[in-house]
């Protein structure tokens, strides 16, 4: 079985080197997007297969989905052809290679890989993996480990995703039509409406089970907000940005993303007014293991909340600049 | 290796036979609609058959309902997404091998 | 059962990688999206399989999540095609 992974693996590290040579040399910007969704769901297919499950889902859902479709709509935005370069190219090539080859030699002194020795095993992961059935009782421990041990720096990332919607909205706003709504969406392909329809509550069904399923297998909020976010871009994506702004508008997402983080932030607060300290989730309850399950459920609604509403947001305001600047 | 195991295998190793097939009609068809005739009709036969295989590996639990979900989800939404590529292509002026005549055969074939 | 699930998964490999090369090198930009997306379903049917060869099942979630994005993705890519004209 090991020699069976380690040749899949293999296999899966050469296209991805091709993928990554190919890329170089393209010219077309759109193929280059396409190559790079290829270039996610290998990385993604790599993870799965070094038995990194919750980082495999969200390199196929961010990467390879949302990172695609936002690279479709700037392309929509800016042309398709890469610009012809002047200048020689030596002095980068040298550069480039004096950096690889100095990363080369850095990683020699790396510790053998996978070995049992290596100091990443030796240091607070022991202490996870043998106090945390006991401390937080998650069959997932990616899940306590970060939703409670590493709460704090969870908490940390939805602000990150936070302020990167408050940077795209400022940069780019959505503007909404003024005038009669111009043609947009997939009018012309009847079946496409038919089955997107049919599927997008199947999605957000999906994306439920991952949100409240994280806690037992593979999935979370960062996950489901994702995934359901990825739902109403179909939806946009079919019937067109003036439908999906009727069915939740950005100023309501605006309002979603900081509700998210707030509601992380008031569990923090709340087990300080209970005696603890911030987000010590013990203090949520008369038995600590239900504490620890109502904090991380409660947060990881939170991180949903607001990975859907800034996803969704950043996705509408790219898209009304491509179809305000592809009318004109 | 008991009945199930054996019809289980016979499937897995048909759904690949037609992968494999697609695959090949990917390079060897001579325009873009038989080509995505070679893929799709592939796609779809190769999806039920390896997860229909798959199906008979599990103990009807959880897995059974997700495999069933993925099978679904892959025949509703390949055959969708391949029609509208194609009706995409035609849209944008791609031309069957049988229509490009042979002056402009050079620019469609490109 | 497991030599045919781990020939079974080896042969998807290899469809995966003739659509990697159709994707790589194709005559028409339509022939590169039919690669890509061959690509994708074919990846759908691998994470199945090898989540049931390495008694991994929860692989499965992945599976779903794959055959959501690439439609997803084909749908963008329709919608992006609706704007530019693909064909110069």
């Amino acid at each position: 079985m090991a020699e069976f992974i380690d040749l899949v693996l293999l296999a899966m590290l050469a296209m991805l080197a091709l993928t990554a040579l190919r890329i170089i040399f393209l010219k077309d910007l759109f193929a280059v997007v396409m190559l790079f969704g290829i270039y996610s769901f290998l990385s993604a297919l790599i993870f799965l297969n070094l038995d990194a499950v919750d980082v495999a889902f969200t390199e196929a859902s961010v990467g390879a989905g949302i990172s695609t479709v936002l690279m479709l709509v700037t392309l929509a935005m800016t042309g398709r052809k890469e610009k012809q370069s002047t200048h020689s190219s030596l002095l980068p090539l040298f550069v480039v290679l004096v950096t690889g080859a100095a990363l080369i030699y850095g990683t020699l002194d790396m510790p053998p890989f996978g070995h049992p020795d290596n100091p990443v095993h030796q240091h607070v992961a022991p202490r996870y993996i043998e106090e945390s059935p006991k401390e937080v009782g998650l069959p997932n421990m990616v899940t306590s480990v970060l939703a409670s041990y590493r709460g704090f720096d969870t908490l940390g990332e939805t602000v990150v995703v936070f302020s990167a919607v408050i940077g795209v909205l400022s940069l780019l706003g959505v503007r909404r039509k003024k005038k009669k709504d111009l043609e947009s969406g997939l009018e012309t392909h009847r079946v496409l409406h038919v089955v997107a329809k049919n599927i997008i509550p199947l999605v957000i069904l999906f994306a439920l089970y991952v949100q409240f399923h994280g806690d037992f297998g593979p999935g979370g909020g960062f996950q489901a907000g994702v995934i359901a976010a990825a739902a109403f871009i179909l939806y946009a994506l079919v019937l067109g940005l003036p439908k999906a702004f009727a069915v939740v508008g950005p100023r309501f997402l605006q309002w979603m993303a900081a509700a998210g983080v707030l509601l992380y932030a008031s569990v923090g607060l709340y087990s300080m007014y209970k005696g603890g300290q911030f987000l010590d989730y013990n203090q949520l309850a008369a038995d600590p293991i239900a504490g620890q399950h109502y904090g991380i459920i409660i947060i990881e609604l939170g991180v949903g909340i607001t990975v859907f509403a800034v996803m969704l947001n950043i996705f509408y305001a790219f898209g009304s600049q491509a179809e305000r600047s592809n009318v004109q | 290796m008991d009945f199930l195991d054996i019809v289980s295998s016979i499937l897995l190793l048909a759904g690949v036979f037609f992968g494999l097939s697609g695959a090949v009609g990917l390079f060897r068809f001579p325009d873009f609609f038989t080509r995505i005739h070679a893929a799709s009709v592939t796609d779809s036969i190769a999806a039920i058959l390896i997860i229909g295989g798959l199906l008979l590996q599990t103990s009807f639990d959880l897995n059974t309902a997700k495999l069933v979900f993925i099978l679904l989800f892959l025949l509703v939404t390949s055959p969708t997404a391949s029609h509208a590529l194609a009706k995409s292509a035609r849209h944008g002026g791609l031309l069957t091998l049988a229509e490009s005549s042979p002056q402009d055969k050079q620019e469609s074939a490109k | 059962m497991t030599d045919i699930l781990a020939a079974a998964c080896i042969a998807i490999l290899v469809v995966m990688a003739i659509a990697l090369a159709r994707a790589f090198k194709a005559p028409t930009v339509y022939d590169r999206v039919l690669g890509v997306n061959m690509f994708g379903t074919k990846t759908v049917l691998f994470i199945a399989a090898s989540g049931f060869l390495m008694g991994r099942p929860d692989f499965l979630d992945i599976a779903i999540v794959y055959a959501l994005i690439n439609f997803i993705g084909m749908v963008a890519v329709l919608r992006f095609f609706e704007y530019t004209s693909p064909i110069e």
